[in-house]
């Protein structure tokens, strides 16, 4: 429990996503939610990489966004270092922002392109007063000649860059207000694969250098598997699994997990055929009752459709299954 | 803004030569042709006083006898040759149309200006902060642009006079008329930064600074002003012209600025009293120079719009 | 060039050439590709953004966007020249015996008319049916393709269903005229994990039913490896490799795809770290003399920065651009 440096409990999110009054009164609709994140809790050891996967609409974004407060949780609780994260609090939350920092997907998005580069990069040292004058110019340098870039390159403006030199940029500027904890945002999905590589070495390296923690949010499970250490599963809002990333690939506990592992793409060309998936994601504004996953899962049971499941303990983690109630998987190995 | 050496760097000259920018420009005859012409009267008016052969607004200056005479030819009484021409009283044509651009000028730009500070500012609070004050702003802009500009710059300049005691009004008029065209006019700023906002605030690069916790001000001011700077530019140039014949069409109408500081748009009106009596020549010159600017900077307005946008490249 | 059989090949493209002028010169976005893709393939083209695979493909059906040109190089498509035909020709051999799928099924679809306006008036306007069997032909390409309800669901718009439904969609579109030659762009990058596997899926067995040849364009080396029979690796412009796909992403010779692969993260790999390639992909305005790839190449020697090599033919089909393999044919 102490080791843990970020801790989210209950986090929920729901957007607003009604048509505009005078419609709503017109066509005699109520108003309607969408809840991105349902319940979510999860904990992060200091110096681990926890990886959060899922497919689009799942929700990994929006948790990150609430992680760093860009979006503020319709519920629910985030602790950094044991501290609960109040980002309404300037002066309070000035000390925690510091040390927590953000790399997002798009690299050509994500530099402003009127500014040049060292500006970029200093933009932190300068928001937190971390240091003044010449100081600046220099430890910009040092931070471009520790992401791979050249120290001169700090004169530069972002266009004159390619993706991935862009994304160490990024880094660079994360880098700069020292922090212990860095959400990374598909980092690489926007990367050739010969760049992505340069890029996930890079950021293995830092965190040895530095001790960082990372919590990463990938589609790409491939990415996830060679970067974490843990693995959280998202579907539809709801955190399914979480597992050791080694156990979650050999032994996935939730049907969802399986299905999803079923369906990467094999390189090794094992002959293996990718198992079709069955059915789609079902609208997040009306999710099914009970368990979310239920019309698409192979082993769907009644009370799957009315309860939606608890989180039971798995070998290396949770998983949110009926399947794996304990009542059930006692009967289940009295049966084999 | 920077803490770093410049260190074999191209000059700011060579790469505003070589942008895509100055690229287009030079390839466009138009552009360049429009560009020549504003910048020839526009330097006529910066320059007047040192330009123009006579001081027409200096009564003592004045020769009654000079009054009427025609363009390149002697006058009947003084012998005196005036390139352009004299008017009633004598003025010599040449001199008041650049004392006259250099007030419709001064006006125009004035005008812009405030529509731009004003524009930029709702704007971008607008399209920043979103909600009820996004809704409350828009349709104050909305309810406006119903009205034509001309007339709301009429009722402004209406009820100014009202609030402003007679003596300072001859001094105010020419103030009075900035803030008239300038209210009329900040819709569009306003609209298009708003647009523009809400595209930004929603970028990577804003939501980085958030994250640090940077201060919304700042984040205005230093990341997503300069990012929606193009489009303005555009709208400001256009309305530059605009404010130009904004401010003529009031003083022509008798509203804009005293008779005692023709701008163009009062050389005109005075000069259309003289056109069917035969001296025509007080009323085309100011208003072909009204037209060459209006419509060179229009021009200019329009290839910029062009040039900045990369769908039409 | 062709690995199989000495039957002429669906497709052979030839030295193509595309530049795009610019007024710093003109840029060259395929320097002298040359390919054959046989009756029946599946051919995959990979490499990084702005390796040129996706200019192939819009070279090849004459969508090059201006002021891109072919300058150089020969398409031909079943022995009939293709690349200097008219506009007007160009046309109907797009969808009739070229069909397209994109990586964006909306820019597929016209969102006004329903997905059965559009099947059916693209099988009449290619092949002489009536009304009525046209839509019959429709339901059924739909049905194959996957759509569950497609008898109901054929007068529904683009907008009803969802992105891989959408895809679908576009696949039926593309073979609705029977084509011999189906070109797909990223047919799979805009969907999730689990609609790309039924994507690909349904691309490939409904062409090899058809007997469509296939040119799959992806960055994505996971899809090729598992669909394609031949992969085609370009690098800046030009070919690198080219050769049956389990030789290549097994054992690829070309130092370039040898760092791709060992760049990929797999679900079965131990080790720490990547290989990874230094630098990256040169842009079109400098390109290296001599290999393109010489730069970041860790088996570079002096011929490389000098002197471009050619595809140099080596074991069971496989062609690759690089000099270290020169000696060895000689000796053969």
């Amino acid at each position: 429990m102490s080791d843990a440096l970020l801790s989210v409990s209950g986090l929920t999110r729901r957007f607003d996503v009604s048509k505009p009054l005078l419609n709503r009164v017109i066509e005699r609709e109520d108003r309607q939610f969408l809840t991105a994140a349902a319940d979510v809790a999860f904990e992060i050891r200091r110096g681990e990489t926890f990886a959060l996967v899922g497919e689009s609409g799942s929700g990994k974004s929006t948790i990150a966004k609430m992680i760093v407060g860009l979006l503020e949780p319709s519920e629910g609780e985030i602790r950094f270092d044991g501290k609960g994260m109040d980002f309404a609090s300037g002066s309070a939350m000035r000390a925690l922002r510091r040390r927590f920092q953000m790399i997002f997907q798009d690299p050509f998005a994500s530099l402003n392109p009127r500014w040049r580069v060292g500006d970029i990069i200093a933009e932190p040292i300068r928001t937190f007063g971390l240091l003044r004058g010449a100081a600046i110019g220099a430890e910009v340098g040092r931070l471009l000649d520790l992401v791979g870039l050249s120290a001169s390159d700090a004169e530069k403006f972002p266009h004159e860059f390619s993706g991935g030199q862009r994304q160490r940029i990024a880094i660079a500027r994360a880098l700069s207000s020292k922090p212990e904890f860095i959400v990374c945002d598909e980092p690489t999905s926007a990367l050739d694969v010969s760049v992505q590589a340069q890029i996930l070495n890079l950021m293995r390296d830092l965190q040895d250098e530095f001790g960082l923690t990372y919590l990463l949010i990938s589609h790409d499970l491939s990415v996830v598997r060679h970067m974490s250490n843990r693995i959280g599963v998202l579907y539809l809002g709801r955190l399914v699994e979480v597992a050791e990333a080694k156990r979650l690939f050999t032994e996935p506990q939730h049907p969802y997990t399986q299905m999803l592992l079923a369906a990467v793409p094999d390189l090794a060309l094992s002959g293996r055929r990718r198992t079709p998936v069955t059915g789609e994601i079902p609208n997040p504004i009306n999710p099914p009752p009970g368990c979310a996953f239920h019309p698409r899962c192979p082993h769907v049971m009644d009370h799957c459709r009315t309860d939606a499941p608890a989180s039971h303990p798995t070998a290396s983690g949770e998983a949110a299954c009926h399947l794996l109630a304990p009542s059930r998987a006692a009967a289940q190995t009295a049966q084999d | 803004m920077t803490d770093f050496t410049p260190e074999n760097r191209p000059s700011i000259f060579f790469r505003a030569w070589d942008s895509d920018v100055a690229y287009s420009f030079r390839r466009s005859p138009l552009a360049i042709t429009a560009a020549l012409v504003s910048l020839v009267i526009i330097l006529a008016a910066i320059f007047a006083p040192w330009l123009a052969p006579h001081d027409p607004f200096n009564p003592a200056s004045l020769n009654l006898m000079d009054g009427f005479t025609p363009p390149m030819e002697p006058n009947a009484f003084t012998g005196n040759v005036y390139w352009l021409g004299t008017d009633n009283q004598g003025r010599d044509v040449f001199s008041t149309i650049l004392y006259g651009a250099r007030i419709s000028l001064f006006v125009g730009f004035m005008a812009v200006l405030f529509a731009m500070v004003l524009g930029i500012t709702l704007g971008l609070i607008a399209g920043y902060r979103g909600g009820w004050l996004d809704s409350l702003l828009m349709r104050v802009a909305d309810v406006q642009l119903t009205f034509p500009s001309i007339l709301l710059a009429l009722l402004i300049f209406g009820v100014a006079r009202g609030f402003i005691p007679p003596a300072y009004r001859e001094a105010m008029a020419i103030w009075v008329l900035i803030v008239a065209i300038g209210l009329s006019d900040w819709v569009q700023y306003a609209r298009v930064v708003r647009g523009a906002t809400m595209v930004e605030k929603n970028k990577e690069y804003v939501q980085a600074a958030r994250v640090i916790g940077a201060h919304p001000t700042k984040i205005l001011v230093r990341h997503i002003l300069p990012n929606v700077m193009g489009p303005v530019l555009v709208i400001a140039t256009i309305g530059l012209a605009l404010a130009i014949i904004a401010e003529a069409t009031l003083s022509f109408l008798g509203v804009g600025v005293p008779a005692t500081q023709p701008s163009l748009g009062t050389l005109i009106r005075i000069g259309q009293g003289f056109l069917f009596s035969g001296e025509w020549w007080i009323l085309l010159f100011p208003a072909v120079t009204l037209l060459a600017l209006a419509l060179s900077v229009n021009l200019l307005g329009d290839w910029l719009r062009d040039a900045l946008n990369p769908r039409l490249r | 060039m062709t690995a199989i059989s000495n039957k002429p090949p669906l497709l052979s493209v030839r030295d193509l050439v595309v530049e795009f002028p610019t007024r710093r010169g003109t840029l060259r976005a395929l320097d002298q590709v040359s390919f054959d893709i046989a009756e029946g393939e599946v051919l995959g083209m990979v490499g990084e953004s702005g390796a040129g695979k996706s200019l192939t493909g819009a070279a090849i059906i004459g969508l090059l966007e201006p002021p891109g040109r072919i300058a150089g190089g020969e398409v031909w498509l079943r022995g009939e020249r293709i690349d200097n035909l008219s506009v007007e020709k160009m046309r109907r051999i797009r969808g009739r015996r070229i069909g397209m799928v994109f990586q964006d099924p909306l820019t597929s679809l016209n969102p006004l008319y329903t997905v059965a306006e559009q099947l059916i008036e693209t099988i009449r306007t290619h092949i002489d049916v009536s009304e009525k069997e046209a839509r019959k032909r429709a339901i059924a390409l739909l049905d194959r393709v996957g759509i569950p309800a497609a008898a109901r669901r054929i007068d529904d718009y683009p907008h009803h269903f969802s992105g891989g439904m959408r895809q679908r969609v576009v696949i039926a579109l593309a073979l609705s005229a029977e084509p011999e030659l189906v070109i797909a762009d990223e047919p799979t990058t805009a969907l999730d994990v689990s609609g790309q596997a039924q994507i690909i899926d349904v691309l490939k067995d409904i062409c090899a039913e058809r007997g469509a040849s296939v040119m799959l364009i992806t960055h994505d080396m996971g899809v090729i490896a598992e669909t394609a029979d031949r992969v085609a690796v370009l690098y800046a412009g030009r070919m690198a490799e080219i050769g049956p796909v389990r030789d290549v992403v097994q054992a690829a010779e070309h130092p370039y795809t040898a760092g791709l692969m060992g760049a990929i993260p797999t679900l079965t790999q131990t080790a720490d770290r990547l290989t990874q390639i230094p630098g990256s992909m040169p842009r079109l305005n400098a390109i290296p003399q001599g290999c393109a790839f010489n730069p970041r190449c860790p088996r570079v020697f002096d011929r490389c920065r000098a002197e471009r090599p050619e595809l140099i033919a080596r074991a069971s089909g496989r062609h690759v651009a690089c000099w270290l393999y020169e000696t060895e044919t000689e000796n053969v």
